[in-house]
């Protein structure tokens, strides 16, 4: 859709008024358009920078690896890390299974039914809730009705429940790729739909389904509302360099919530202490996403059919 | 080729197990296909049963919580529970951000999906994809450290965190969301329409302005409302950039508390059971709501394009 070079209009034959002025307007349009996505590309670039720049006393290895001093007023975020990849890691044990699954059935099994709208219907709402809803939910039906109490696993299930759609949306995307002849070929030798699915769909799917895995990871690393009252604690000791500090019934620290924490309830910390909370914990999701799309891109560029 | 290649086998069946295997396999795809509409209904009604009791209460008063802007929860002598000042906050933040982000939302869309070059497109889609991950808690910091001292060198005022600190943080986040919806809504008129129009003279402004904007309609509105819906439910961000009073706001400068950031703010201090603790599970009910409906409405937009 690129636009083709055009010798200048003012010289070009049949450029009356009216086609002057339409095509200024065109001009005109375009940088307009062109101003307005620059003004979006701006914010990422321009706080990612602000952050480095404020954050830099305190950022390096150390400061990952040590554990909070002084009433978190120094030290490191190390007990807060850890926590945030056991509330990731479980709640993608129990979102990837049922998310990859419930695609595989929107897909693969679902007519265009009643059923079938309402299930997607479903989907866009899970999504669509806010996540203090989720929080409430967690709380109500994890912590009180299941007497998890606040612990490690009800902040994750939580945060499954929250992040099910991600999963859901690009795995059906990704079996959505695969073209259907594949399927009928393989029906048509007597496969099942099973079979199918599993010696056929899944094969030539498997890396859309990764990258969708991966943005749920990303996703679930930054919810901060959902565990914040369900199993995520302002401090919990842990001993430096420990990485199975907690269990499954424990409450946990979460970077996120560190950073509600450290730049909202805490006095007087040393000023560089948040933004290298908040660097670590944008750079790891956008790290993770940056995975994703790089693999789509890969992905992409593999394909064959 | 022997005689013997060509006489037909006999069927074979597949082994008991196998078959047992698959209707296993089967019945749990099923089971998880459904599980999303399991999901919401449970959420609703863990939030509800929680919230329930509270209807009977003697300080509860229905009429009250929806249009009274007294809430003094944790008063001893006069327990308030009206939402109206944090209804008011949650639709004059969402109105502001949808004010601020729509225009950029569907400018970023047009100018991705019909003005810029191939390379370009997927260089600017990456970044869209990179702002919509950026963590709320990310973005609340922004706005209490950041947008905050802007805030306060431009305008004068007294303290940084407040109405308009919020609609700018939320209009950032609602943009992504926007553009992306809105580039896939253009994208799906089809590509004959474009160059009908490109074969009438049009340049490519008039055909964005005379025939896409029009024939993807729908699509649009949907992403406008996803974005609204993303802008009502949002609850770090304006936690941590909007300040904390809990009045209806009469200027931009002024702080303002929303329905989400005020669950937020006072879940953990309301004792469990308590008429408090119901009522912000009430509140929470409202919101599942408001947020239902503003979803379904976009799902209507969208299939209302399809059906063309």
């Amino acid at each position: 859709m690129s636009a083709t070079p055009s010798p200048s209009p003012a010289r070009r034959f049949g450029a009356t008024p009216d086609v002057l002025r339409r095509e200024r307007a065109q001009r005109i349009a375009k940088w307009v358009f062109g101003a307005m996505a620059g003004a979006m590309v701006l914010p990422l670039v321009a706080i990612v920078a602000y952050l480095l720049v404020k954050a830099w006393p305190s950022l390096g290895w150390e400061f990952i690896a040590d554990v909070p001093r002084k009433g978190m007023r120094e030290g490191g975020i190390w007990p807060a890390f850890v926590g945030t990849l056991y509330l990731v890691g479980i709640s993608l044990a129990a979102a990837a299974p049922i998310g990859v699954l419930a695609a595989i059935y929107l897909n693969e099994y679902a007519r265009d039914n009643w059923l079938n709208r309402l299930i997607n219907l479903a989907v866009i709402n899970l999504a669509g809730v806010p996540s203090i809803v989720h929080a409430l939910f967690g709380l109500g039906a994890f912590v009180y009705a299941a007497r998890f109490g606040f612990s490690i696993l009800s902040a994750s299930l939580t945060l499954a429940i929250m992040t099910l759609p991600v999963i859901i949306a690009s795995t059906r995307e990704a079996l959505a790729s695969v073209p259907r002849s594949f399927r009928e070929a393989c029906w048509n030798v007597g496969a099942t739909r099973w079979q199918t699915i599993r010696a056929v769909v899944l094969p030539n799917s498997i890396s859309g389904i990764l990258t969708g895995v991966i943005l749920q990871v990303s996703r679930a690393a930054g919810e901060t509302a959902p565990i914040m009252f369900t199993g995520a604690v302002f401090f919990k000791a842990v001993q430096r360099g420990d990485f199975f500090p907690y269990r499954l019934g424990d409450q946990c620290m979460a970077l996120s919530m560190h950073l509600y924490t450290v730049s909202t309830q805490v006095p007087n910390v040393r000023e560089s202490i948040p933004y290298a909370t908040a660097v670590v914990l944008l750079g790891s999701v956008l790290l993770v996403n940056a995975t994703a799309i790089a693999l789509r891109v890969w992905l992409r560029g593999r394909k064959k059919w | 080729m022997s005689g013997e290649a060509l006489r037909p086998r006999p069927p074979t069946t597949r082994p008991l197990w196998s078959v047992a295997g698959e209707r296993v396999i089967e019945t749990v795809i099923r089971v998880s296909g459904v599980s999303a509409v399991v999901f919401v209904a449970a959420i609703f009604f863990f939030i509800f049963r929680e919230a329930a009791p509270v209807l009977w209460h003697k300080d509860f008063h229905i009429l009250e919580f929806l249009f009274s802007s007294e809430w003094y929860p944790t008063s001893a002598t006069n327990v308030r529970y009206g939402t109206l000042a944090l209804t008011v906050g949650t639709l004059s933040v969402t109105a502001l951000a949808i004010a601020l982000a729509v225009p950029f939302g569907l400018g970023g869309a047009v100018f991705v999906s019909e003005f810029c070059s191939r390379r370009l497109r997927e260089t600017l889609k990456i970044v869209i994809e990179l702002l919509a991950a950026i963590p709320s808690v990310v973005w609340g910091f922004v706005g209490l450290t950041v947008m905050s001292k802007v805030i306060v060198a431009l305008t004068g005022a007294p303290v940084g965190v407040n109405l308009l600190n919020g609609g700018v943080i939320l209009a950032l986040m609602s943009v992504p969301i926007i553009v992306s919806i809105g580039e896939d809504a253009l994208k799906a008129v089809p590509d004959s329409y474009r160059e009908a129009a490109l074969a009438l003279g049009a340049t490519r402004w008039q055909t964005v302005y005379r025939v896409l904007l029009p024939a993807a309609r729908n699509g649009l509105l949907a992403a406008v409302l996803l974005g609204v819906g993303r802008a009502v439910g949002e609850t770090m961000a304006v936690l941590m950039a909007t300040g904390h009073a809990v009045h209806i706001p009469d200027g931009l400068l002024q702080s303002v508390r929303t329905l989400t950031a005020n669950v937020a703010a006072e879940l953990g201090e309301a004792p469990a059971g308590s008429s408090h603790y119901r009522v912000l599970f009430l509140t929470g009910v409202l919101l599942f709501w408001i947020t239902l409906a503003v979803n379904v409405a976009a799902d209507l937009a969208v299939r209302g394009v399809r059906k063309k």
